[in-house]
């Protein structure tokens, strides 16, 4: 088994959720597919998604909701 | 009481411009700043600095109990919000005087009143001022908005009460459309704003977007003519000239008359702008709302007039009468503003966060940049993308466009993407050098000029 990471291609505010009031697009312990939107990137204002480039198994998220992230940042993992 | 010491309760660009006007009338000053700024331009100017929080607005600069604890701890006597954040937040006022310092503001009731859209409307028809063709106030069932539409025919906006800043908005255009959407509109604006009220408004098709600068001491209240800000993306200006260019002499006397009695009849202290629009074909002004805080746009009112309206509102927030008389203000010349966002225009103005790398500014008569940068400083990715606002003034229109042309090629800014290359596009476009635009003109020409304009230097790289 190996660990792939899902990066922020962004700096910003991460949100694992599209609103408070929707459920998170992926839970701790979800599959993932290639091209599934794992949060968004808050950036000067504006949301950008941020989809999976890579397809796994039990994804676990290393950043919380609202957290600060910058560019590169290893975001989630997922197992392979 | 003349005020000898600020709180500026903002960042970015305008709060440098505020830290200069108090710097000019001998204020000491105090900047916050959030943990994200504490590089930033203010802060560095500033004669104190204090750190209210975290990076998310929320947690520093929305924070109405984290700013108010900095500005007793400091000792100042005043707060100046800015605009945006708590500028046109009616609790904040309050609860700066209760503390016992001063707002440099309107006051929180005329915050609150003139926040109301459908408050303002009946506010400005109070006043004798025409609004634009719509409900008379908020409108609460669906039958009710279909009774307007029966009279003002489509299309139409629906509106949030509570919204502003263009977000909270739908255009409808047909009775399906109506029954779909005004639901949606309201529980929207019920999570957005905490207050689902609703009011309709008849879209203008070719409208310009034209606004009067007021200033008020409470008793009396003069204007400083008006600011033409057609060229709009996504509801936020783009680019503002003073005065309004092709605007008949008479219509601009009856505007600017209307705006000072609003202001007059809630007897406004401090500047705001009253928006309109301007229906070019029918010779006709609809009010749409007053801000009660200063502009981004300020500067190019500054420019014509000579009046610098930031140190007017250190003046007349400190008890000073107005010391402007209405026939001394007068309109000397042409001037445009260009925000320069940190957006890259050519990847469909992707917001672009980082490390200025190099920084030139142009300089000559008649050309100011009003801007929160230097070399090496890192634009944060947490607030709006204002990187600065590039401001010129010449004697009439066309020498003001060749300045500005001649300004945008010396103002060159390197490590992030910015909009210098827009605005280089729009001063040589003919629709904008001969004024013939409206608030739609700029995402359709973005679309067939621009577009083509990037997709041909792309071509020859």
């Amino acid at each position: 088994m190996t660990k792939l990471e899902i990066r922020s291609p962004l700096p910003g505010t991460f949100y694992r959720a599209s609103s408070p009031e929707t459920p998170a697009f992926k839970a701790d312990g979800n599959t993932v597919a290639s091209g599934d939107v794992i949060g968004l990137i808050e950036v000067m204002k504006t949301f950008q998604e941020i989809a999976s480039d890579v397809s796994g198994a039990n994804i676990r998220f290393l950043v919380d909701n609202e957290e600060p992230v910058m560019a590169g940042q290893v975001i989630a993992e997922v197992e392979q | 009481m003349t005020i000898k010491s600020v709180l500026v309760a903002n960042r970015g660009e305008i709060a440098v411009r505020i830290i200069r006007a108090a710097k000019a009338l001998g204020i000491r000053t105090v900047q916050v700043y959030s943990a994200a700024d504490a590089d930033m331009l203010a802060v560095r100017l500033a004669d104190e600095a204090v750190n209210i929080g975290s990076p998310a607005p929320k947690k520093s600069y929305l924070n109405i109990e984290a700013v108010i604890e900095a500005a007793k701890a400091a000792g100042v006597d005043a707060v100046h919000p800015g605009y945006g954040f708590l500028a046109e937040n009616g609790d904040f006022a309050d609860a700066v005087v209760a503390a016992g310092m001063i707002f440099i503001g309107p006051s929180g009731d005329a915050i609150r009143l003139l926040g109301d859209k459908v408050a303002a409307r009946s506010v400005a028809v109070g006043a004798g001022v025409p609004t634009v063709p719509g409900s008379d106030g908020r409108v609460d069932t669906l039958a009710a908005a279909r009774a307007v539409i029966e009279k003002t025919g489509f299309p139409m906006m629906i509106k949030a009460a509570a919204g502003g800043g263009g977000r909270g908005i739908r255009i409808v255009q047909t009775l399906d459309d109506l029954e779909q959407q005004f639901p949606q509109a309201s529980a929207e604006a019920a999570a957005a704003f905490g207050d689902g009220g609703l009011y309709l408004e008849k879209v203008i098709t070719r409208a310009r977007h034209v606004e009067v600068q007021i200033l008020g001491d409470g008793e009396n209240v003069i204007h400083c003519f008006e600011r033409e800000c057609s060229l709009q993306r996504r509801r936020q200006k783009v680019w503002e000239e003073a005065p309004a260019f092709l605007l008949p002499a008479d219509i601009r006397e009856k505007l600017c008359a209307s705006a000072v009695a609003v202001a007059r009849a809630v007897k406004y202290r401090g500047a705001g702008t009253v928006e309109y629009l301007y229906d070019e074909d029918a010779g006709a002004f609809y009010f749409i709302e007053v801000n009660t805080r200063i502009q981004v746009e300020h500067p190019v009112t500054e420019m014509i007039t000579g009046i610098d309206l930031v140190q007017e509102m250190f003046r007349i927030a400190g008890g000073a009468a107005l010391s402007i008389r209405q026939e001394d203000v007068r309109v000397s010349g042409h001037a445009i503003e260009c925000r320069i966002n940190a957006e890259d225009p050519a990847r469909g103005f992707m917001p672009a966060p980082g490390q200025i790398e190099t920084l030139e500014i142009p300089e000559g008569e008649g050309v100011r940049f009003d801007t929160m940068l230097y070399e090496g400083y890192t634009v944060p990715p947490f607030y709006d993308s204002l990187l600065g606002k590039l401001i010129v003034r010449a004697d009439t229109r066309n020498a003001c466009l060749d300045r500005l042309k001649t300004a945008l090629e010396g103002l060159k800014v390197t490590g992030l993407a910015t909009t210098i290359t827009l605005h280089l596009a729009l001063v040589d476009d003919d629709n904008v050098r001969r004024g013939d635009y409206h608030t739609r003109f700029l995402e359709a020409w973005l679309e067939t000029h621009f577009s083509l304009t990037v997709a041909r230097k792309v071509e020859v790289a």
